[in-house]
């Protein structure tokens, strides 16, 4: 069973992030994976497409887990409802003795493509946090649920990311 | 980009068309500046150390995103990444860099996938995946799903 001290942290909010997509963004991602997809890096051929203009590779917007502070993809060029829990989520584990975090996976659902120039904004929760014994002992999982709007207000993507803490 | 492929010619079975990759420490560095993961467990040898996993790992969000491409790239441009998880099972080490471009020689990663069931639902045409990541011994160290959506050939 997991302290109080630590349950209570379940369900909380973790902050809206908002971000421009820039075009240089997607292109250095792009890059960074080693994918020459023209849809993400040439704007005649994008435009020419059944998208009408550069993409977003899907999972572009990738790691909703603010964990520690200052991991957004981009910098925020808007941040509302400051991820406080995330920091105090994250004291409390190590008071516990999890220390340590790793990424344990992610789940997502994309409902609309994400263009160069979109606005989106990722509203985050603490969904769950689960106890369980690992080979290496205690484990803590943290789901952290994800939903991205673009500035038409439509959902864009779910996410549902897991955190290991041990 | 690949030719187009169409649901009708998928079959439940059938292998997604294979994608190799290479993480070096360079990739690595790349990813963590186009991503924003400035987590030092994947550039801080010492960092890494104290984390108990030797030297910096290869982050599971470039391991995803090999696993994205495996099924944008087999999907061809008229399909659509619908869903799609992975999770990390085990850890990999990027290789190491020999000159400023060239990685010395070490391990080649494949992206592989395995088409577990096709449907028709809504009207749309859904394909659905087995995908994982083979390191260089052919062990599993990533694992996931993804559904996508392909144009019909009526």
């Amino acid at each position: 069973m997991l302290p109080e001290e630590i349950s209570k942290f379940i369900g909380q909010s973790i902050g809206v992030v908002a971000c421009e997509v820039e075009k240089g963004s997607i292109k250095r991602f792009a890059d960074a994976v080693d994918d020459p997809n023209p849809l993400y890096w040439d704007e005649k051929y994008a435009a020419k497409s059944r998208y009408g203009s550069i993409i977003a590779p899907p999972g572009f917007f990738g790691w909703p887990v603010k964990l520690p502070r200052g991991m957004t993809f981009q910098r925020p060029t808007d941040i509302s409802d400051p991820p406080e829990a995330t920091e105090n989520m994250r004291v409390a584990l190590a008071k516990a003795g999890f220390g340590r975090v790793v990424d344990g996976g992610i789940e997502y659902e994309f409902f609309q493509p994400v263009h160069a120039g979109d606005m989106l904004s990722a509203k985050s929760m603490i969904k769950d946090i689960i106890e369980r014994e690992g080979k290496t002992g205690k484990m803590a999982f943290v789901i952290i649920e994800t939903a991205y709007h673009n500035q038409k207000d439509e959902l864009v993507a779910k996410a549902r990311a897991t955190a290991i803490y041990r | 980009m690949a030719k187009q492929r169409y649901w009708e010619n998928v079959e439940v079975g059938g292998d997604v068309t294979p994608l190799s990759k290479i993480a070096t420490t360079r990739m690595l560095v790349k990813w963590a500046g186009a991503s924003g993961d400035f987590n030092p467990l994947h550039y801080d040898a010492a960092f890494a150390a104290t984390q108990g996993v030797d030297s910096p790992i290869v982050h599971g969000a470039l391991k995803r995103q090999w696993l994205v491409q495996l099924m944008t790239d087999w999907m061809g441009e008229q399909g659509t990444l619908r869903k799609f998880s992975c999770s990390y099972r085990a850890m990999d080490w990027p290789r190491k860099m020999a000159t400023t471009m060239t990685p010395e020689e070490g391990e080649t990663w494949q992206c592989k996938g395995k088409v577990t069931k096709k449907y028709v639902e809504d009207g749309q045409h859904y394909v659905g995946c087995d995908i994982w990541i083979e390191n260089g011994k052919g062990e599993e160290t990533t694992r996931g799903t993804a559904t996508v959506i392909l144009p019909g050939r009526s």
